[in-house]
C-alpha cells in the first residue's frame, strides 16, 4: 500500500480487511443513527420487502472507513518501523457514487478492496487529489456496497 | 399518523427540520469506532493537523443526517429505501458545540416505469450549522411507494 502520493499507481488494488457483521453491532448503529425498523430488529426486518434484520447502508460504509484506517496504520507502522518519513494525513472533500446492491445481514461477513482510479494535482503545492473504487463483497461473492472516495494525499517533500 | 407517500413529496419544495447538538464526546465515540484519526479522536491532537481542533468524522454527520431524516419524514413515510447515493461533499468541519439541522430540497419525482406501486424521488439535503452554514450537502434517490387508490391525503 501507498505511502506519499508519488507512490501511488492508478489501477493498483489493496485489499483492505474484513468485518462479520453481528446482530448486536447492526441494532446499535442503528439505534443511534439510522432506527428504520428492518435495521432494528427480526421482526422489523421480516415485515419489510428485505424479510430479515440487514445492516444500514451508512453502518456497512463506517466499517469501511474503520477498516480503510487500520489498514493504513499497519502501513505507516512498517514504514515508521523502517525509520522512514510519514506523509501527514490527508483530509476528504466527500464521496460519489454509493451504493449497496444486496443487503447485509446479521451473520455477513464483508471483505472490503480498493483500485485507485485516478490521481491530480491540487492548488496545494503539498497535496494531491486520489479517487478510488472501494467495494465489499459478502461471503457469497456478491457486492453489497461500493463508493468512490477523494482524498487529498501528502506528496513527497522535495 | 398517516404515512407520507411518493405524492407528498412534490419537485421543488424545500423544507427544513431537526436540531442536533454535536458534543465532543459524540464526536470520539463514534470516530474510536469508525474513524480513529487524530483530528476526530483528541482535542489537543486535532490542534497540530489541517483541521485546527477536534472535527466530527464526516461519516458521523452522514450518520447524523441519516437519523434527523428517519426521525423528521423517513419513519413515517412509506419509504423503500434508497438504491444508493450520488455524492456527498464535506464543505464546512462539524465542531464541538455545533447544532445541526437539515434543508431538504426535492429536486424531481416520477412514478416508477417498472414497478407501478413505486415512486422515484431525487432528495437534495444540506446539512446545516446554527449559522446557517452549509456543512455538507448530499444528493440521493428515495423509492417511495405511491399512494393506494382510495387512500385520501395526509395534507
Amino acid at each position: 500500500m501507498s505511502l506519499y502520493f508519488e507512490d501511488i499507481r492508478i489501477g493498483e488494488s489493496n485489499a483492505i480487511g474484513a468485518h462479520t457483521f453481528t446482530r448486536e453491532g447492526i441494532i446499535a448503529f442503528a439505534v443511534l443513527y439510522d432506527p428504520q425498523p428492518f435495521h432494528l430488529s427480526e421482526e422489523g426486518g421480516r415485515a419489510s420487502i428485505y424479510g430479515s434484520l440487514i445492516a444500514s447502508g451508512w453502518h456497512t460504509a463506517s466499517v469501511c472507513m474503520r477498516l480503510i484506517i487500520d489498514s493504513r496504520a499497519r502501513t505507516r507502522a512498517t514504514h515508521a518501523a523502517l525509520g522512514e518519513p510519514l506523509p501527514r494525513l490527508g483530509v476528504s472533500p466527500g464521496f460519489r457514487d454509493m451504493r449497496w446492491p444486496a443487503p447485509v445481514r446479521a451473520g455477513d461477513t464483508v471483505a472490503y478492496s480498493s483500485r485507485i482510479e485516478s490521481m491530480r494535482e491540487t492548488k496545494r503545492p503539498q497535496w494531491g487529489m486520489v479517487t478510488g473504487r472501494h467495494t465489499g463483497l459478502n461471503q457469497h461473492g456478491a457486492e453489497v456496497f461500493a463508493f468512490t472516495s477523494i482524498v487529498l494525499w501528502e506528496r513527497r517533500p522535495g | 399518523m398517516d404515512l407520507l407517500y411518493f405524492e407528498d413529496f412534490p419537485p421543488g419544495e424545500i423544507i427544513q427540520f431537526g436540531d442536533m447538538e454535536v458534543s465532543a464526546a459524540r464526536i470520539i465515540a463514534f470516530a474510536e469506532q469508525f474513524d480513529p484519526q487524530p483530528f476526530h479522536l483528541d482535542e489537543a491532537a486535532a490542534r497540530e493537523t489541517m483541521a485546527g481542533g477536534l472535527i466530527a468524522s464526516g461519516w458521523h454527520t452522514a450518520a447524523m443526517l441519516m437519523r434527523m431524516s428517519c426521525d423528521h419524514f423517513l419513519n413515517r413515510s412509506a419509504s423503500q429505501g434508497s438504491p444508493g447515493i450520488a455524492e456527498v461533499n464535506w464543505l464546512k468541519p462539524v465542531r464541538p458545540g455545533d447544532r445541526l439541522s437539515v434543508r431538504r430540497t426535492t429536486t424531481s419525482a416520477r412514478p416508477s416505469k417498472s414497478k407501478p406501486e413505486l415512486g422515484i424521488v431525487d432528495f437534495s439535503f444540506e446539512v446545516l450549522n446554527q449559522l446557517g452554514e452549509v456543512t455538507m450537502n448530499q444528493k440521493n434517490i428515495m423509492l417511495i411507494k405511491r399512494r393506494p387508490a382510495g387512500e385520501g391525503a395526509t395534507a
